[in-house]
C-alpha cells in the first residue's frame, strides 16, 4: 500500500502540489492525469524520490520512503519513462539486468529472469537478448523498457506517460500486454498520462488531478458518468459525450415514435375493429378527451371478451405499462424485453400519452450506438 | 640510428598522451559536475592553446630544464584542451532520458558514470584523443629546442646543412606516423560510433 500523505511542494514560490493526499492499494491499476503542469508527474516522481517533496510524507507498506536512501528506494521501485532511456552500450540483456546487477544478483538468476521476462512479451531470448537496442524498434525497445522494470519483481511499478511516443497501433497493443501482465503478477502500477482513453482502458482508478490538487479520484466509468467539476468534463469532452450516447443518458424521449393511433374509452367496440383494419393495427391506445392514458385494447381483446356494442373502455387492459418521457431508454428496453409486448407507452408529468417505444425503435436506438448514428 | 629517433619522437607522444589522459579526462569529468570547475578550465585550456608551442616549451624549459620532461610537458599542456572538451562534450551530450532512466534505476553517481555516462561518451572521448595525438606527433618536432630530441632533431640539422635528404626523412617519417595513427584511430573511432547511434 502506498500512502500519500500532505505533500506540498514549490517550484520558487509557486506551488505545483498542494497538500495532496493518496492511498493506493496493492494490485491496484492507478492512473494519474490531467492537463500539462498540473502535478501528475512532480507527483510519480516523489514516489521514488526523483523529485524531493518539501513537506508531507509517502509510506510504502508503511514505512516511509526517507527510511532508505534514495538509491536503495529505487531499486525497489520500477520506472518506466516516455522516452524509454535505454541505455544504448548495453545489450538487451544487460539493459533488463540492470536492477537485479544492482542488487546482486548471481549470474544465473539474472539470466533465467531474463528468459522469463522476454518470453512473457514474446520475444524469443535466442533473437534478442544480444541485441543492442538501437536494433530494434520503437515498441520493442519499450517491451524492454518495461522488463527492465519488472527485472527485480518491485511490487510497485512507476509509469510517466510509457506508450506516450509510440505510434497509435503498437501503443494499443503494448496497453493489452502491460494491463495483462499487471492482472497476472498482481503488481501496483502507478501510471501518468494525458490521455484519457488510454487512462479508461488501463485504470482501476483515475486520480484527476488540475492545479497541484486532486479534482476527482474515481473508477473510469464513475467518472465519464459523472465528472465531479467542470474542469474534468471540460478536459474528458468527446469521451464522457460519447459514453452518454451508448444508452447511458438515452432517454425514452429521444427514441419514441411520436405517431400513435388512439381513441377514446366512450367508443364502441365495432368502431374501433374497424379503425384498427383502417390502420392495419392491431391495438389503439385508449384516452379520455385530453389524451390522458387510460389503456390499451387489442384485436384480441375485443374478439374474445367484446361485445358489440360496448364502449372499449369496458375491454381495455388498463394495467399497460408506461415510461416517463425523461426516463432512461434503458427502462422502457427492460419493459419490452420482459413483458414481450409489442410497445410501451411514454407519458408525460400528466400522464398524457406522448408517443410509444417500439421493439423496432428499439433494435434502431441500439443500431445506431454500435454501428454510429445513421439517422 | 634513423629507427632510434623515430622510436625516441614516439615515446615522447606516448609519455604525453598517458599524461593528459591521466589529469584531462578526470579535469573533463570534474567539469561535467561542476559548472565553477568547467568555466575555469574551459580559460585555462583555451589560453594555453594560443600560446605557440615552441614559446610554450621555452618558458617550461624555464623550470624544468632542458630534457624530454620539459617536452612532455609541453605537449601534455599543449593537448589538454581537446581532451577536456570532448570528455566534457560527450558526458553532457547524453540523451537526458538516459540519464534518468539510470537514476530512476537506482544507480548511484559514480556507478552511473562508469556503467552508463562514460560508456556512452567514449566514442567523443575518443575523437578529443585522436586529434591530441595527431597535434602531439607534429608538435614534438619543437622538442629539439629545448633538448628533446626525436625527429625535430633531423630537421633541423638537415636545414643547418641544407640536406634534403634529412630534411624529407624527418619529414617522411613525421607523415607517415601522423597518417598511420590517424587512419587506424579513425577506424577505431568509426567502429565505437557504430554501437551508439
Amino acid at each position: 500500500m502506498i500512502e500519500i500523505k500532505n505533500i506540498v511542494k514549490q517550484y520558487n514560490g509557486v506551488p505545483v502540489i498542494n497538500n495532496l493526499n493518496l492511498t493506493v492499494n496493492d494490485g491496484e491499476f492507478v492512473v494519474l492525469i490531467g492537463p500539462s503542469g498540473c502535478g501528475k508527474t512532480t507527483t510519480l516522481k516523489m514516489i521514488n524520490r526523483l523529485i524531493e517533496a518539501d513537506s508531507g510524507d509517502i509510506l510504502i507498506n508503511g514505512k516511509s520512503i526517507h527510511e532508505l536512501n534514495g538509491e536503495k528506494l529505487r531499486r525497489n521501485i520500477g520506472y518506466v519513462i516516455q522516452q524509454i532511456g535505454l541505455f544504448p552500450n548495453m545489450t538487451v540483456e544487460e539493459n533488463i539486468c540492470v536492477v537485479p546487477k544492482l542488487l546482486k544478483w548471481s549470474k544465473e538468476e539474472m539470466n533465467q529472469r531474463t528468459h522469463e521476462l522476454l518470453e512473457l512479451v514474446h520475444m524469443p531470448y535466442e533473437e534478442n537478448a544480444k541485441k543492442y537496442p538501437n536494433e530494434l524498434s520503437g515498441g520493442q525497445q519499450q517491451r524492454v523498457g518495461v522488463l527492465r522494470a519488472l527485472a527485480a519483481k518491485p511490487p510497485v511499478i512507476l509509469m510517466d506517460e510509457p506508450f506516450g511516443a509510440l505510434d497509435p497501433i503498437t501503443r494499443d497493443t503494448l496497453q493489452d500486454e502491460v494491463k495483462a501482465l499487471q492482472k497476472s503478477l498482481g503488481i501496483t502500477i502507478i501510471f501518468v498520462t494525458h490521455d484519457m482513453d488510454e487512462a479508461i482502458k488501463m485504470g482501476d482508478r483515475i486520480i484527476f488531478m488540475d492545479k497541484g490538487v486532486i479534482q476527482q479520484d474515481a473508477a473510469p466509468e464513475e467518472m465519464l458518468r459523472h465528472p465531479a467539476n467542470e474542469i474534468v468534463r471540460n478536459f474528458m469532452g468527446k469521451h464522457s459525450a460519447a459514453y452518454r450516447s451508448q444508452g447511458e443518458d438515452m432517454t425514452c424521449e429521444s427514441l419514441m415514435k411520436k405517431r400513435v393511433y388512439m381513441t377514446t374509452e366512450n367508443r364502441k367496440t365495432l368502431e374501433c375493429i374497424e379503425m384498427m383494419s383502417h390502420r392495419e393495427v392491431d391495438s389503439l391506445v385508449v384516452t379520455d378527451e385530453a389524451h390522458h392514458f387510460k389503456g390499451v385494447v387489442t384485436i384480441d381483446m375485443l374478439k374474445s371478451e367484446g361485445v358489440a356494442g360496448e364502449s372499449v373502455g369496458k375491454v381495455m387492459r388498463t394495467d399497460y405499462p408506461t415510461v416517463h418521457l425523461k426516463d432512461e431508454a434503458r427502462k422502457a428496453f427492460d419493459w419490452l424485453t420482459k413483458t414481450n409486448l409489442p410497445y410501451v407507452l411514454v407519458v408525460d408529468d400528466e400522464n398524457v400519452v406522448k408517443g410509444i417505444i417500439t421493439k423496432t425503435s428499439m433494435s434502431k436506438a441500439l443500431a445506431s450506438v454500435v454501428w454510429g448514428d445513421q439517422g | 640510428m634513423s629507427v632510434n629517433v623515430i622510436l625516441e619522437h614516439l615515446s615522447v607522444v606516448v609519455a604525453a598522451i598517458c599524461l593528459t589522459l591521466l589529469i584531462g579526462l578526470p579535469f573533463g569529468i570534474f567539469a561535467y559536475f561542476n559548472k565553477t570547475f568547467k568555466v575555469f578550465i574551459f580559460k585555462v585550456t583555451d589560453v594555453l592553446q594560443t600560446i605557440p608551442s615552441l614559446a610554450l616549451l621555452g618558458i617550461i624549459m624555464i623550470f624544468l630544464g632542458g630534457n624530454k620532461l620539459t617536452v612532455i610537458v609541453g605537449l601534455f599542456l599543449y593537448s589538454l584542451l581537446p581532451v577536456v572538451r570532448n570528455t566534457y562534450t560527450g558526458l553532457s551530450g547524453i540523451d537526458p532520458a538516459v540519464k534518468e532512466a539510470a537514476k530512476g534505476m537506482g544507480m548511484s553517481k559514480m556507478y552511473q558514470l562508469i556503467h552508463v555516462e562514460l560508456p556512452i561518451a567514449f566514442p567523443v572521448i575518443f575523437t578529443g584523443i585522436r586529434i591530441a595525438v595527431i597535434n602531439q606527433i607534429s608538435a614534438a618536432v619543437f622538442g629539439t629546442f629545448v633538448g628533446g630530441g626525436g625527429l625535430g632533431t633531423v630537421i633541423y640539422r638537415g636545414m643547418a646543412n641544407m640536406n634534403m635528404k634529412l630534411i624529407l626523412f624527418g619529414t617522411g617519417s613525421l607523415m607517415v606516423m601522423a597518417v598511420f595513427f590517424d587512419t587506424l584511430m579513425g577506424f577505431i573511432e568509426k567502429r565505437l560510433y557504430a554501437r551508439t547511434r
